[in-house]
């Protein structure tokens, strides 16, 4: 020890296009916009990453051990766009020294709003990806890292779940360290890995940054930074988003050069190994209770759900889309009711934060709007189109919507 | 620190924010320990000898005392000519107490080049042989010159008197004219900007066209964004009881002028009466466009919904803004753009042309491509429709109008006028 439980999320949404008021056609998506997008990045960074990741594993013989948790809203567009990158996590896959996690299939914060729609995506995000890396996840971790006690309780009844990621958060561990294994109050199947944030974004997103006291940081260094944890933890659970290797870090920080050399310079040290989550939580008891009443997540400073639910607009967005629910499912159409789960995208809320809009950061990359006005605007024109579908496939109204402005019910649209 | 400032507009004699902005400025930086002798032209009507009877931007008539301005002192040349020609004809200052009033520059019949009066030029050069001898009376650092109409007289001040010449840029002749510009103007313009010793711009939007239209050297420019009034009279707070109303109500507020894009906003609004019916569209303002576009609502098909409420003075402004669901300003080129602050002062959420100043600035607005109809109507739709939209850009937007400070003008220009005494 410590075994260090290397996780990587892999993601990409459906963005939609500039659809106004008067589009006609329920073509809400940008479609070249987004293979766009998902060729880019799968040339700055699956590829590349992937390829990097298959070198390690192979060049330490077994010894090297990751994970991913890939969304089936990306899985879907590799499948049209970048085909190869598929098959290269299949590759990754077949190596036996990779393990794939299971979230929502859409990426979607239905864990907040319907329990129904947040099952049937975690069942149908196992089964693709038994299906394509011929894995059945034991291991969950929801969008965005958000968590609380009753997502606990959620999977450990859904079952099937061995483990659940969650963010290292501070004020809960209070003393406590990230790197021991925990669980949740009242569970004794489940078993909760925390991340380190300092050490996880000291990569994802210190490693380029000159300020920092520490830049340049190279393998060896990091790894002892590691190594000062041996004897005071049993695992060091580095979680981040895939593309920090050749996205958010660009190649020529030398991020991959430093992930290249990690792997050796911590085995360098016959205590530590690399472990998947699986592995890590079976090998290690719970040393206490993680007990999170309210919810949190691993975005922003805030680490809260303020990211995607801290304005007027997001909340009514949110609450539109869920309300949505019944009709969409009732229409039985497999085209309403998929568009309908790609809105679920925790992505279309995130564009409409007004945090840090002025200071413009981090919720600007890739941020295919000028403002969260448009991400709002566009959002609700295309819930509006889908609303008038489901009506002309069904045979009654539905009762008016509404929405929540000030405290009172006022008539959203007609 | 002394600034012999010249100025052309100063209220009640406005026609749009060149006056608004010399207020708010002089008043701002006398309070902030500048000494400034401001020299305007003064009109026809003969002003009282007594204090002089100063009009807040917002259209309220008080009588202040001079000293309102601390540390300012005014020059008022006699100008026999009026610099201002009004798109109906009739008089252009009514004799009661006037207030905002929003003119035009341009002369009903204006065709390329004929937009300003034909002694413009006569009137420009005598108030510059007034300024020099009123300069020779005054004691100053630095000559500050507002537009092109005080450049003459700037460069022939800072001439004799041998201070460093800052002219102000409000607007430029791209801005007023599109592409017919003046020739003699442009002139005007360009030599004033390169014969001074620095340039201030009122955005990077303006600072641009110098760069690119005037050649002005971008080291030598720098933008000192305008401000707003902060006052309690007109902030959204207000006696006026509103009407009870069914309809929304899109407002457009300024010149009915080529500059400040009417037909687009006509245009759109056509587009929106297709999707939505209970709206109406007010086009508060005159000028020489006015009966063009009397006739270009009724050709659309939408006279009906389209109110054109002509001059608008006074309290008539504020309730305005007051009825408005939404203020839109369309304009083709708009240096920076205080109106849509003034609407946010009065919790109206704003759309907004990209090819402005303002739009630099000001995050919580929409902002669309002047030309693009379809966005523009799109936007305007979507306020009127998502009730979370317009709470939200209104309640952001009142919060942001508080950073624009004329107090944080004056103290850029300060420092402006320091760099430049001391030559660096």
């Amino acid at each position: 020890m410590p075994s260090i439980c290397l996780y990587f999320q892999v993601h990409q949404p459906y963005r939609l296009r500039n659809y106004t008021v008067f589009e006609l056609d329920s073509d809400y998506f940008d479609d070249s916009r987004n293979a766009e997008i998902c060729r880019r990045v799968a040339r700055k960074c699956y590829l590349p990453s992937n390829l990097l990741m298959l070198k390690l594993i192979r060049q330490h013989k077994g010894r090297f051990r990751i994970s991913y948790s890939i969304t089936g809203a990306l899985l879907e567009q590799l499948e049209l766009y970048a085909p190869e990158v598929l098959a290269s996590f299949q590759v990754l896959a077949a190596t036996g020294c990779v393990e794939f996690l299971a979230e929502t299939y859409y990426h979607s914060l239905s864990c907040l709003y319907s329990r129904e729609e947040f099952i049937e995506q975690i069942r149908m995000h196992q089964q693709t990806i038994q299906r394509l890396f011929g894995q059945t996840p034991r291991v969950f971790r929801n969008t965005e890292l958000i968590y609380n006690n009753d997502l606990a309780a959620v999977i450990e009844q859904i079952g099937g779940f061995d483990v659940i990621l969650a963010e290292g958060a501070d004020d809960i561990l209070g003393y406590r360290s990230p790197n021991f294994v925990y669980r949740p109050p009242h569970s004794t199947k489940l078993k909760l890995l925390l991340k380190n944030y300092r050490l996880s974004d000291d990569i994802a997103f210190r490693f380029s940054d000159r300020d920092w006291s520490e830049w340049p940081v190279t393998a060896d260094r990091f790894a002892s930074w590691i190594n000062a944890i041996n004897g005071n933890g049993h695992v060091v659970n580095l979680f981040m988003d895939y593309e920090t290797l050749g996205e958010h870090q660009w190649e020529d920080t030398g991020i991959f050069s430093f992930m290249q050399c990690l792997p050796s310079e911590i085995l360098k040290y016959p205590d530590n190994d690399f472990k998947t989550p699986g592995e890590a939580a079976a090998a290690y008891e719970a040393v206490g209770v993680f007990d999170v009443p309210d919810t949190m997540s691993w975005a922003d400073i805030e680490r809260d759900l303020s990211a995607w639910r801290g304005n007027p607009m997001q909340e009514s967005a949110l609450a539109e889309l869920y309300r949505l629910e019944h009709t969409v499912k009732r229409t039985q159409d497999r085209d309403i009711i998929t568009d309908w789960r790609k809105l679920q995208a925790s992505d279309h809320f995130y564009y409409m934060c007004t945090k840090y809009f002025a200071d413009g950061d981090v919720h600007k990359y890739f941020n295919p709007y000028d403002s969260p006005y448009d991400a709002y605007m566009t959002f609700m024109t295309v819930l509006d189109n889908l609303r008038s579908r489901c009506h002309k496939v069904l045979p009654q109204r539905e009762p008016e919507p509404f929405c929540i402005v000030g405290g009172e019910a006022v008539p959203s649209l007609t | 620190m002394k600034a012999f400032m010249l100025g052309w507009e100063f209220p009640p004699f406005i026609s749009g924010g060149l006056g608004t902005a010399c207020y708010g400025l002089t008043k701002a930086m006398g309070r902030l320990g500048i000494q400034i002798a401001f020299v305007l032209p003064k009109g026809r009507i003969s002003s009282c000898t007594g204090p002089v009877k100063m009009l807040s931007a917002e259209g309220s008539t008080r009588t202040q005392e001079v000293s309102e301005f601390e540390n300012v002192s005014f020059h008022q040349i006699p100008s026999p000519l009026r610099p201002y020609v009004g798109s109906s004809g009739h008089q252009p200052y009514s004799q009661q107490r006037s207030t905002r009033s929003v003119r035009s520059w341009h002369s009903e019949d204006s065709g390329q080049g004929q937009n300003y009066p034909q002694d413009m030029a006569a009137q420009v050069r005598r108030y510059a042989s007034k300024a020099v001898e009123i300069a020779t009376v005054e004691d100053f650092d630095l000559v500050h010159a507002h537009d092109w109409m005080t450049y003459p007289a700037g460069i022939a001040v800072a001439t004799s008197s041998g201070k460093p010449l800052v002219v102000h840029v409000h607007s430029t002749e791209f801005d007023r004219s599109g592409e017919h510009v003046n020739q003699r103007i442009y002139d005007i313009e360009r030599q004033g900007m390169h014969l001074a010793s620095r340039v201030i711009a009122v955005s990077n939007y303006t600072k641009n066209i110098l760069a690119s239209r005037y050649g002005v050297a971008p080291e030598k420019v720098e933008v000192v964004y305008n401000g707003v009034e902060h006052d309690n009279g007109s902030n959204g707070g207000s006696t006026y009881v509103l009407p009870e109303k069914t309809d929304r109500i899109v407002l457009f507020l300024g010149r009915i002028t080529m500059q400040k894009g009417p037909e687009y906003f006509l245009a759109a609004a056509k587009k929106v009466l297709e999707k939505i019916d209970n709206v109406k569209f007010v086009m508060a303002g005159d000028g020489d466009m006015t009966h063009r576009m009397v006739e270009y609502a009724a050709y659309l098909g939408i006279g009906h919904k389209v109110l054109f409420t002509r001059f608008l003075q006074g309290a008539d402004v504020d309730r305005a803004y007051q009825m408005a669901d939404l203020y839109v300003m369309p304009s083709v080129s708009e240096p920076f753009g205080i109106a849509p602050l003034e609407a946010l002062k009065h919790n109206v959420p704003v759309l907004i042309s990209k090819q402005s100043g303002i739009g630099e600035v000001l995050t919580h607005a929409l902002k669309v491509d002047f030309w693009d109809i379809n966005q523009m109507a799109n936007k305007i739709v979507a306020v009127l429709q998502f009730p979370v939209l317009s709470k939200t850009l209104r309640d952001n937007g009142h919060r942001e109008v508080r950073k624009f400070r004329w107090e944080d003008a004056a103290a850029k220009i300060k420092g402006i006028y320091e760099k430049t005494l001391t030559g660096s």
